[in-house]
Parts: C-alpha cells; sequence; structure tokens
C-alpha cells in the first residue's frame, strides 16, 4: 500500500496548504475494486493465524470471506462483533506485528493479505450508511456500572456490558470521549474526527450515559484539576454502582531527569501531539526549526514525523541503543525516515543548553560492554529549538490509593477484578499485552464478560 | 517447430485454430482482423433465409469467479441479422483476398428439403471451403423449429445432413448439440446422413445467473429474461467429454472431429486434440480477450509438441484415446496416498478442514508449543481421493504418490467384492 508522500521544503516555513495534505489520510482506502482484489487473495484458512495473531480474535477469514462476496454489512458486523473499535484497529494497529505478521501468505509470497485496510473497508461501509446500531441489547438487568475513562478501554467494556444489559455510566475527566483515540494517536491515521465518529456510533446500542469533566479522584484527596471540573472518589461509585471498571490509560510520562529540563522548547510528547490533534488547523501549530525528540517508541516516531510534516527543518531522533532495541517497529521506523526524520541510534541526551528557552542539547555516544549500556566518553551538541519528550508513558497513580499494584500498574486477576472487590480494570492502566488500542479493546469486551458473570453470580 | 498445419474432412489449414460461427465471424471486418491476427480459419456466423431475423438488445449474461475472471458466457443472439447477399459477397471478397485461410459457411432453415438444398447451394457457390450446418444453437432458434430442435432429433440430423451432402461438393460439417442425453446418438445419424465431420459442442442450454432486483434471469431484457446458450472455459469438460465419446466409440471412431468449447489456451487445444479432434474452434476465448490469444495458443501448442517429440498435429492426435475407458476397465489394486512436504506447506489448513469434513479424516492437525502448525497425512485413513491435493494453494505442495504394493490389474467385473462376479 503505497504511502502518501510528505511536502517538505528545508528552512522554508510550509504553506498551509501543504501541511493539510501532510495531514490528510496516510494512507487512502482502497477502492470497492482494490478491495475486490485483496480480498480474493485471501486463502480464507482453517484456525487460521490471522485470528489468533488478533488480540480481540475477529474472525478474519470470514469477514473477507464476506467482502468478497458482496456481503460488506456482514462483514463489518463479524469485524464489530469481535471488536467494537474495528474503525479506529484498522487505521491505527500496528498490523506488521500482529494480524498480518501472522498471514499465511508471507510464506508463499512475501506479502500478506492487507487486513487492516480491508478492515477498514468494511466498517467504513457500515458506519457510513448510518443505519440502526447492528447489535442488540439484551433485556435489562437493573444492574449499574460505573466506568472511568472513556479510553477504548472503558467505552468497550460500556458497550458489551450494554449489550449484556446492563446500564453504564462513564466518568470521563475531559471534555471529550475517546481517550488517545481522540487525544493521541497520530493526525494522518485519524482524520475526519474519526474518533467522535466512531463514539458516537458505539453509543448507539444505548443504556450507556457519559458524564464530562469528572474526574476521579483519592479517597482522601481534596477535589483537583481545574474549575470545569468535578471529581468522584471510588467510594462514592462504589456506593451508588453494583460494580466500578477502571480504564483510566496512563496520565503521565516519564521525566529526562536533566537539568533545565523545564526551559521554554521542552515539552512532552503526547502534549504536542494532543495540541496538534485538537487544532482545527494544523497550520496554526508552532513547531520548531530544528527538533530532536528523545525516544524509540511509537509515540516518538509519531511525534517526530508529525513535527516533520509540520515543516521542521530537521527533526532528529535520538535513541540511546541500537535499532533492533527500539520499541517501535520496522513498519513505523521505515515511516520516520521516509518523512525525512534523522534516526540518531547510541546516543544519551546529558544536558539542555539554552537561556530560557533550548537552544541546543548534549548527548554522550553509548556502548554496550557485558551487556551494559555505558558511555563511551565521546559526546557532540545537536541544535534545538524544540525537543520533544517520548520516553515512556506511566500510570498516574495519585488517584488509586488502596489498589494492589505490580510494575507501575493495578494488578488484577484473569477476570480483570482489582484487589478491590467488585472494581475491575482493563487497557494501558493494567499489564495485560502490550500498550495498544487494540488490547484495549480486547480488555475491555472480557472484563464486561467478567463483570456479567461477577453480577450474575452476586 | 513442431507443423501446425492440420487437415480436417480434407481441407488443408496452416493451423487448426478456427473461429466458430459466431460475432467474432460475423461480418468482413471482423474476420479480416481475425485473419491479420494469424487465425487459420473461421466459420462464418450462421446464415438463415432471407428475411435476416432481429436481435434483442441485452444479450449476453456471464458467470464469474470470485476473482472476477470469466468462466463462461450466455447469449440470446440469434442467427446472422444482416441479408444473406450481404454476407456472401463479404464471404466471396475475403475469400480472394485471404486466398491461404479457410471460410465454412454456417447454415440453419426450418426442416424443408428445399430450403435447405437451395440455402446451401447458394452458400457454397461464395466460394466456402465447406458448409456447416448449425443443429444446435438452444434459444429463440428452436422456438421456430431449427437448432437444436432439429439437433435433438437423431433422424432430423440425418436427414440434414443427407440433404446438403446431396447438392454441394464441398465437405459438410454437422454441428452437433449437447442439449441431448447421449451424444453418439446424435454423431451416428450424422455419420449415416454422409457427414465429412462433426463440429462439437454449440453451446449449453442455461441460465447463467438471475438479476435478484429485477427478479428475472441475465441477460435481463425489459425485465425478462430467456434460457440461453452457455460456452466458454466451464463448457470445455463437457465437451472434452463427448469428443472423446465419439473417439473412442467403435461406430463413430472414424468421424472427423471439429473440436469447440473453452478452448482458451494451447493447453486446451492440446487436450482436444488427445481426444482425438482434427480441428479447433473458439468463440467465448476470443470473444473475452480479443483475437490476439491466438498467438500464444500458436506458440504454446507448437513447444507443447516440440517438447513432446510430435511432429505434427495428426501424430498427436487421439494419443489420449486408447487411456480412456469405461469404470469398469480400471484398475481396482492402484493406491495412492497424499503426501505433504512441509517444507512447502504455508499451513493454511484447507488441506485438513476439507478432508476433515467432507472426506476421511485423513490429514491430522497439531499445534507445536512454539505456534507453528503441521498438517500429517495418516496413510491409513487416506482413500487417494485428491482432494487435499486441489484444494491446497501451493504448487505441488500435496503430491499424490502411487504406493507400490505388486498386485495385478484387476477390474471391477474380475473383483472377488463384485456379486455379480461372485454369481458366476
Ligand atoms: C502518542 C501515542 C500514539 C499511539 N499510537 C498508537 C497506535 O498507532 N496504535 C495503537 O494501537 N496504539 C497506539 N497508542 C497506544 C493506545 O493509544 C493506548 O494503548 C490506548 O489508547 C489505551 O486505551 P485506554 O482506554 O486504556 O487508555 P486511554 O486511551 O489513555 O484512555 C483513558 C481515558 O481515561 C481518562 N482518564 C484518565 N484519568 C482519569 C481520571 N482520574 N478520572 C476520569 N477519567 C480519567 C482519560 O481522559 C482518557 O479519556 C498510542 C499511544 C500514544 C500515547
Ligand atoms: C454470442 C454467441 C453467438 C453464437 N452464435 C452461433 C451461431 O450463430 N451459430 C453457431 O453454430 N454457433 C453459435 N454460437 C456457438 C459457438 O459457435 C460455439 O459453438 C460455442 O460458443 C462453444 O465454443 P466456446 O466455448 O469456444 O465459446 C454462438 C456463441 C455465442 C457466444
Ligand atoms: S492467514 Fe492470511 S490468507 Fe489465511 S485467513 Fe488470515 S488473512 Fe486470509
Ligand atoms: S486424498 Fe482424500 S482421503 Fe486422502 S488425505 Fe487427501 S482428502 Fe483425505
Ligand atoms: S492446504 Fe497445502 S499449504 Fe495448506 S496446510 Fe494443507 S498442505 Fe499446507
Amino acid at each position: 500500500m503505497s504511502l502518501k508522500p510528505c511536502n517538505a521544503v528545508n528552512g522554508v516555513s510550509l504553506p498551509k496548504e501543504a501541511i493539510d495534505s501532510n495531514f490528510s489520510d496516510l494512507h487512502d482506502p482502497l477502492s470497492a475494486l482494490q478491495a475486490k482484489g485483496e480480498a480474493d487473495r485471501c486463502l480464507y484458512c482453517y484456525d487460521a493465524p490471522c485470528i489468533q495473531a488478533c488480540p480481540t480474535s475477529i474472525d478474519i477469514p470470514t469477514f473477507i470471506h464476506q467482502i468478497r462476496t458482496g456481503n460488506i454489512e456482514g462483514s463489518a458486523k463479524t469485524i464489530l462483533s469481535a471488536n467494537i473499535m474495528g474503525g479506529t484497529c484498522a487505521r491505527a494497529c500496528p498490523t506488521e506485528v500482529l494480524c498480518e505478521q501472522a498471514c499465511v501468505l508471507n510464506a508463499s509470497e512475501e506479502q500478506p493479505v492487507e487486513i487492516g485496510a480491508l478492515q477498514r473497508t468494511a466498517v467504513d461501509h457500515l458506519m457510513a450508511a448510518h443505519g440502526p446500531h447492528p447489535f442488540k441489547r439484551a433485556a435489562e438487568t437493573g444492574k449499574r456500572i460505573a466506568v472511568v475513562g472513556a479510553g477504548p478501554a472503558g467505552l468497550s467494556c460500556a458497550h458489551r456490558a450494554a449489550m449484556l444489559g446492563h446500564n453504564v455510566t462513564i466518568y470521563e475527566a475531559k471534555a471529550k470521549p475517546g481517550g488517545l483515540n481522540e487525544y493521541g494517536l497520530a493526525a494522518y491515521k485519524m482524520v475526519d474526527d474519526f474518533a467522535q465518529k466512531e463514539v458516537a456510533f458505539l453509543l448507539g446500542i444505548g443504556g450507556i450515559e457519559i458524564k464530562y469533566h469528572q474526574r476521579l479522584r483519592c479517597a482522601q484527596g481534596a477535589p483537583q484539576g481545574d474549575a470545569q471540573e468535578d471529581t468522584v472518589s471510588l467510594d462514592e461509585l462504589r456506593d451508588t454502582f453494583d460494580v466500578v471498571y477502571i480504564g483510566v490509560g496512563l496520565g503521565s510520562t516519564n521525566a529526562l531527569q536533566l537539568e533545565g529540563e523545564d526551559k521554554d522548547g521542552i515539552l512532552d510528547a503526547v502534549d504536542f501531539i494532543e495540541d496538534l490533534r485538537q487544532a482545527s488547523e494544523k497550520s496554526s501549530i508552532v513547531v520548531g526549526d530544528d527538533v530532536i525528540v528523545i525516544g524509540a517508541g511509537n509515540t516518538a516516531i509519531d511525534a517526530a514525523v508529525q513535527a516533520k510534516r509540520l515543516g521542521a527543518n530537521t527533526v532528529t531522533l535520538v535513541y540511546r541503543r541500537g535499532e533492533e532495541n527500539m520499541s517501535a517497529t520496522d513498519w513505523e521506523v521505515n515511516l520516520a525516515r521516509t518523512n525525512g526524520v534523522n534516526i540518531r541510534l547510541w546516543s544519551a541526551p546529558t544536558a539542555i543548553k539554552g537561556n530560557g528557552r533550548v537552544e541546543a542539547m548534549s548527548f554522550e555516544s553509548m556502548t554496550v560492554s557485558d551487556g551494559k549500556l555505558i558511555g563511551s566518553g565521546k559526546s557532540f551538541d545537536l541544535p534545538a529549538d524544540m525537543v520533544l519528550k517520548a520516553i515512556g508513558q506511566k500510570l498516574d497513580a495519585s488517584m488509586l490509593d488502596g489498589f494492589e499494584m505490580s510494575g507501575g500498574k493495578i494488578t488484577v486477576g484473569d477476570n480483570f477484578e482489582t484487589s478491590i472487590a467488585g472494581v475491575f480494570a482493563g487497557g494501558d492502566c493494567i499489564k495485560s499485552g502490550d500498550d495498544l488500542t487494540v488490547q484495549a479493546v480486547e480488555d475491555g469486551k472480557q472484563a464486561a464478560h467478567a463483570i456479567d458473570a461477577y453480577l450474575a453470580a452476586k | 517447430m513442431a507443423d501446425l498445419k492440420c487437415t480436417i474432412a480434407g481441407i488443408e489449414s496452416i493451423n487448426p485454430f478456427w473461429l466458430a460461427s459466431a460475432p467474432p465471424t460475423d461480418k468482413y471486418i471482423n474476420v479480416v482482423r481475425a485473419f491479420e491476427a494469424g487465425w487459420g480459419g473461421v466459420v462464418w456466423k450462421t446464415l438463415g433465409e432471407d428475411p435476416p431475423v432481429v436481435n434483442v438488445s441485452s444479450r449476453y449474461g456471464a458467470h464469474k469467479t470470485g476473482n472476477r475472471d470469466i468462466i463462461g458466457i450466455n447469449n440470446i443472439e440469434l442467427i446472422s441479422d444482416r441479408p444473406l447477399e450481404t454476407n456472401l459477397a463479404e464471404i466471396r471478397q475475403i475469400r480472394k483476398e485471404w486466398p491461404d485461410r479457410i471460410i465454412i459457411g454456417s447454415m440453419m432453415a426450418v426442416i424443408e428439403e428445399k430450403v435447405w438444398k437451395d440455402l446451401a447451394v447458394k452458400i457454397a457457390a461464395s466460394g466456402v471451403h465447406g458448409i456447416e450446418l448449425n443443429l444446435g444453437c438452444p434459444h429463440g432458434m428452436c422456438e421456430r423449429g431449427m437448432g437444436s430442435a432439429i439437433g435433438q432429433v437423431p433422424e432430423m440430423v440425418e436427414k440434414v445432413t443427407r440433404w446438403v451432402k446431396e447438392v454441394v461438393d464441398v465437405p459438410v460439417f454437422t454441428k452437433l448439440t449437447p442439449n441431448i442425453t447421449n451424444i453418439l446418438w446424435s454423431a451416428e445419424a450424422a455419420q449415416a446422413g454422409g457427414a465429412d465431420a462433426v463440429s462439437l459442442i454449440n453451446t449449453v442450454n442455461s441460465i447463467v445467473s438471475v438479476d435478484l432486483d429485477q427478479m428475472a434471469p441475465n441477460p435481463v431484457v425489459d425485465g425478462k429474461g430467456s434460457h440461453g446458450g452457455y460456452c466458454g472455459l466451464a463448457v470445455k469438460p463437457i465437451a472434452l467429454n463427448m469428443v472423446a465419446e465419439i473417439s473412442r466409440n467403435d461406430e463413430t471412431r472414424d468421424l472427423e472431429i471439429s473440436a469447440i468449447g473453452g478452448i482458451e489456451t494451447w493447453r486446451d487445444a492440446a487436450e482436444f486434440i488427445a481426444l482425438g479432434a482434427e480441428g479447433l474452434q473458439v468463440c467465448t476465448a476470443a470473444m473475452i480477450y480479443g483475437f490476439r490469444i491466438v498467438d500464444d495458443m500458436i506458440a504454446g501448442l507448437s513447444g507443447w509438441m516440440d517438447e513432446k517429440g510430435y511432429k505434427s498435429i495428426s501424430e498427436s492426435c487421439g494419443m489420449a484415446v486408447p487411456n480412456t475407458v469405461d469404470w469398469n476397465a480400471l484398475n481396482m489394486n492402484f493406491d495412492t496416498k497424499a503426501f505433504i512436504d512441509p517444507e512447502s506447506c504455508i499451513e493454511c489448513g484447507r488441506c485438513h478442514i476439507a478432508c476433515e469434513d467432507t472426506a476421511h479424516q485423513a490429514i491430522e492437525f497439531a499445534v507445536a508449543e512454539d505456534g507453528s502448525r503441521s498438517f500429517t497425512v495418516v496413510d491409513e485413513e487416506c482413500v487417494g481421493c485428491n482432494l487435499c491435493f486441489h484444494v491446497c494453494p501451493v504448487p505441488d505442495c500435496i503430491e499424490m504418490r502411487p504406493v507400490e504394493n505388486d498386485k495385478p490389474y484387476v477390474t471391477w467385473p474380475e473383483h472377488p467384492l463384485n456379486a455379480m462376479k461372485a454369481a458366476e
């Protein structure tokens, strides 16, 4: 599948039209003919490996077969019955390490079926038809569930719980639903306000209410947050609801822990991306001339590529280890390279230079000795008027007193129940699979079934 | 390079590839383009008495695979809808311009001796190399007592063949319809009438698909549809069998055959020749791809003949006929078993589910700890049906290996388990 090129003119700021084009769909959706041709490549495998590689276990051979028979709506239902955010996942999943990596055609043709692109074809078709919601709710159970966080983990849990007949109230700290679908995924993956359209579609099931500007706070803590925000404590939720489900994601980021980290021009990559996602005019976002991105995951890649697409003169992604250690996939690293991002490996940041505003950063060349990463003593400077930090997110645990935690995340059992009875959790705030949208959706779905069983047994 | 010259009914052609009577041979411009492309001959679009027929609009339906390839089309067109003399003048013109190419005149008429004879004489006078009797059209014309209405009654097949033979000097080809219970009855009738060759098959009666919005069969003509003639790749197996039946039947084995039905590649051509065809005719493949497909038919056929050491068409003609036998002549002791090459297996599981659900539960499926899947044939369960071999998407990944069992060739009539034999 071909990517749209990045318009970039070194040293000259980009005109608005070029920036708009840089933030249009990264790949155009398949045409009907392309979808048919691609669907025809699928072998309709038995007990297909691709299903097992999909965290939500979408019945891929069946949905592709349905595209082939012209039953596109049925195809979308097959997808959505396993993954209600099949639309976002089709756009954002790193398919190269999930379903498409497992496709048997890698062995025979070195080119897997474009499962993600086909999934988008089917789901977009159903959503564009604006028909009735494809799933029906079971008879009302009268049970009430509080969900904290309207990200993929929370929304997926809410949808499945509503389908099982429960009533759900979602408490979301922000003004909009969607979590990182709305605030975090790269802008060129989620064009045309798709995150909001998908949430509206998902809420079509009924039985779900979302309360915005509602932040979960710690039990004793004084109400915090901004003026328009209300807060609610876990005890209050447990008093009012039969079950509470926590899907708060990772609210916080790691710091470089260098002197001068508060200088102007030094930002968290997630904040930079959030501002970009929320800007109605992408060209209104100010980007540096010389941008350094510190990190090696997909957030680092997304930040670097988007900075370049905004017209930064140079964007250098710096990582202290080698390419094989990067958590970004090969496809993502290539995306950065083809967008003109320089990648400097084996370099660790040591100092921030500048007077009030960042002007340069110092790095030390790194090497591995006896399996340990050590500095080589050699150092160099890179000029920078913007530094984007993407060295990992972490769970903001301040609101989670009383929970058993492990590895910085909420501990849950097999049934997604936390150490607090009747309180469940899923998504990035627990350790399930990788921190991916699709994993959050799966957690939410499975947790809803666990909650349903819990309520039935109560 | 192998010689592709062929002789059928005494007519010599530069190659065996003729266009069958149909739209590709409908008029001057088409036929000239076909000859320029390299076709050895044409059977002109069927001619009838004046006034010419009138066709409807919306004439073809198509049967496609999931891959959007056309495997068959059906049509509800009638015979030539242009005046007889217009056609004959064009035939005379092309005969002058293309002296080395063959033109056969195709004809049909109602079952009246004088009409057949007058028309045959007129067509023969235009200089055609031969005349083909269209006794096959299964739609439209048969409702007027022509085409398959005649071809389905052996007595009438014999009669019209004889009428035409009585009045023309050129060879006569009787074109047979497949819409009958036993092709030998019509082939024998044509032979009895004196046919120099038979051409087969004409189209198969069919409804190719139903338009589920208009609730009418395709092609839809103003809200209604009719059954039509099916042809192309999909009818090849039917045609191969009918050609083989005529070739291996004692009464008809000397009858020359101009084989038609789903010939699309040199390989199809070679198969018909192997089953005893002296010449070949093509319609649908040309209609789908244009006349240029003859290039590879010629190159591929002669390449194959070189590879196999056949110096001429007549040398390879009928080579598969002795091996085409009744079921009762097959060896009951032959045993073949599927073998899966683990190196080329891509682990799609298609063989397993096919055998497990619908055959003999003979392919074991195991998942190793590292998640890799393996598919293994259980020899004791495998009956050698070939199903897995056919469904496997990887060429040569599943091989059917004959088992060496040193058992003698035993046919069913000789078999100990045959109750009829036991009763002897
Ligand atoms: C920049 C970036 C790019 C990414 N790109 C991809 C990608 O391309 N593909 C992919 O699969 N994954 C990607 N991910 C990961 C993916 O976005 C997450 O795994 C996924 O969103 C996790 O879902 P969640 O519901 O657990 O958390 P979130 O999406 O973070 O949602 C949590 C929600 O809870 C709300 N919340 C938080 N605290 C409170 C509170 N105290 N009270 C009430 N509400 C609260 C938040 O406002 C938010 O709406 C990316 C992540 C980032 C940061
Ligand atoms: C549109 C169409 C019109 C045809 N018209 C005639 C005809 O006029 N006379 C005839 O003998 N056969 C006619 N045929 C049958 C073909 O000559 C041929 O016997 C048949 O299509 C099978 O060959 P194929 O599979 O190569 O197409 C027609 C076929 C088609 C598709
Ligand atoms: S593994 Fe590939 S070919 Fe097989 S079902 Fe999945 S997508 Fe289709
Ligand atoms: S040949 Fe038939 S019986 Fe044998 S393994 Fe294959 S499908 Fe099964
Ligand atoms: S059908 Fe062929 S490729 Fe697929 S599992 Fe069986 S042997 Fe392997």
